[in-house]
């Protein structure tokens, strides 16, 4: 308070500037607006687009460099090419039984920890969630290449269904943390009425449960899809020799210098989260993320 | 709540069940990291403190934990800057594209890694000519960590109001000093939050950071990566792995700290 004071002692160029900015709101937003803009709306969205402009350009087979003349070559063979269809029909088969599991998982966890914990109990529960969230994502996939190795406690050895069980556990905090929330704004007298009127368990869940948690388990699902189909660590870590949509991008940049090539199959995971999310769009599910 | 006595215990069961998946991998880690057994033989054969004694004088490992370190921080401090301007944007005016605006910044993490990774590597390579390294590294970081400072401010802003601001403009202050003495001590504590996410955040990463390195630059998860398909360094990274999840109890503890604060106000 008395630093106010001393500088209302009189006008100073410091006051001037000060109601300069308080007068004209629009230099003010502007300013906030500047950096921001340049770093995410031009440096980035820039760089994406430059991306997707590169998809339809080629490289030349005998110097490898850009040749920047369009064509639909890349997303030609895309769509042609029998290993790349396989791949991408794989990753999102891969993506939507991860997030099955998740869910199959999750909802009992989540249902028990809202409607059974007393509130002490339940702070201490989301914290246990929670808390794997921050260990790294390499050392909880390592954790399973060791479980997974022919020594090791489950020793089932690595593949597609060794890829499938540790995305399942690397996203599962990400589908139990909002349908716990969904489960928790939904009122319990809701459940006393529908036993009142006769409703056995089954059918509560199926009529009253599901459909008013539906945008939770939606939200949680663009997690633990959208995480899935763009992965290509833990694949390389525990897959053996599977490959997912990420293992052509990323084996396209780098061994074979094809970034033409990379940047039409990196567009895959991006179109089919675009559609899945208009898809959602109207279950309500993008408020619950 | 009437809920028939099997459905609890089925419940209860499997919620205990669940807590077990998720923190039984986490156990063995830092269990192996004691396993006399090179392999990790299970169950282990013997205990000792052999491989924290050679993860500690590795000087390969040290590196990556002071470039990784760096590059926090300084994604850290572009994102609380960047995230603080835009939430202050977002919530406090209004201006056509503002819903654009929010969902720009959701973008870099909606989309998945690699497709930033490359997006960025491709500017930095064939536009600007930028040689890669830890500055780009950051650059990197700081274009998905922006989110979590913003959505912390954003939050904290739309609790606080312009009532206290008011108030102290009505008194005399002028905008800088309002800024200092009202507004920067309301938002600390979410200006800590969104920071220690961030950083969480950028630590952690491996996808961008792969494409956005070069070749000398090896923040700490590079090395992990590197050193998971060599058998000899199998018990180190394993060490290192059982340290960041004792580690990371830190972070979560400021939080909860943090949020404990917060709700208190």
């Amino acid at each position: 308070m008395t630093a106010g004071v001393g500088a209302a002692k009189g006008p100073t160029l410091r006051r001037e500037i000060s109601a300069f900015f308080h007068r004209h709101s629009r230099v003010r937003l502007s300013l906030l607006l500047s950096a921001p803009l340049a770093w995410l709306g031009l440096a980035y969205l820039g760089s994406l687009a430059a991306l997707i402009a590169s998809a339809f350009w080629s490289t030349d087979t005998f110097t490898g460099d850009l040749v920047k003349t369009f064509t639909w070559a890349n997303f030609h063979d895309l769509l042609t090419i029998d290993v790349y269809r396989t791949i991408a029909l794989r990753s999102v088969w891969v993506a939507a039984a991860v997030t099955l599991i998740d869910l199959a998982i999750a909802f009992p966890m989540a249902f028990a920890m809202a409607k059974l914990a007393s509130p002490r109990a339940q702070r201490w529960l989301v914290i246990l969630v929670l808390t794997p969230l921050w260990a790294s994502y390499l050392v909880k996939a390592y954790a399973w290449r060791v479980m997974l190795s022919s020594g090791g406690i489950l020793g089932w050895g690595y593949g597609l269904t060794a890829t499938i069980a540790t995305l399942a556990y690397l996203w599962l905090p990400y589908m139990i943390l909002p349908i716990y929330a969904g489960l928790e704004r939904m009122p319990n007298a809701l459940l006393d009425a529908a036993g009142d009127l006769g409703a056995r368990g089954w059918r509560t869940f199926r009529t009253v449960v599901w459909p008013l948690t539906f945008p939770a388990v939606v939200a949680g699902s663009i997690f633990t899809f959208s995480l899935s189909l763009g992965d290509y660590i833990t694949v390389k870590i525990v897959g053996g020799k599977s490959q997912l949509i990420g293992n052509v991008v990323y084996d396209n940049i780098g061994a074979a210098n094809n970034l033409p090539f990379a940047a039409a199959v990196a567009t895959v995971p991006v179109v089919i989260m675009l559609v899945y999310l208009a898809a959602v769009r109207r279950t309500g599910a993008l408020e619950n993320l | 709540m009437n809920l028939s006595r099997p459905a609890r215990v089925l419940l209860g069961v499997a919620l205990v069940l669940g807590l077990g998946v998720i923190y039984v991998p986490l156990a063995v880690v830092v269990l192996n990291s004691f396993n006399a057994d090179k392999t990790f033989g299970w169950p282990p054969s013997g205990l000792t403190f052999q491989w924290w004694r050679s993860a500690w004088d590795s000087s390969g490992l040290r590196d990556a934990l002071w470039t990784s370190v760096q590059a926090g921080l300084g994604a850290t401090v572009v994102a609380l800057v960047l995230g603080t301007m835009a939430a202050f944007a977002v919530q406090r005016y209004r201006f056509f594209g503002k819903n654009t605006v929010s969902l720009l910044i959701v973008l870099p993490i909606a989309l998945p890694g690699i497709v930033t990774g490359i997006a960025l590597s491709n500017t930095f390579h064939t536009v600007l000519g930028v040689p890669l390294g830890l500055l780009t590294v950051i650059v990197g970081h700081a274009t998905f960590c922006v989110v979590t400072v913003y959505n912390n401010v954003l939050a904290r802003l739309r609790r606080m109001g312009l009532g206290l601001e008011e108030a102290s403009a009505d008194l005399g202050a002028d905008t800088f000093t309002t800024f200092r003495l009202v507004t920067f001590p309301m938002m600390r504590s979410a200006l800590l939050a969104g920071g220690l996410l961030a950083f969480a955040l950028s630590f952690d990463e491996i996808i961008v950071t792969t494409f956005t390195s070069g070749a000398g630059v090896k923040t700490l998860p590079i090395w992990i990566f590197e050193n998971l398909f060599r058998p000899n360094q199998a018990p180190v990274v394993n060490v290192v792995a059982a340290a960041l999840i004792v580690v990371s109890v830190v972070p979560i503890y400021l939080a909860q700290r943090l949020s404990g604060e917060a709700s208190t106000h």
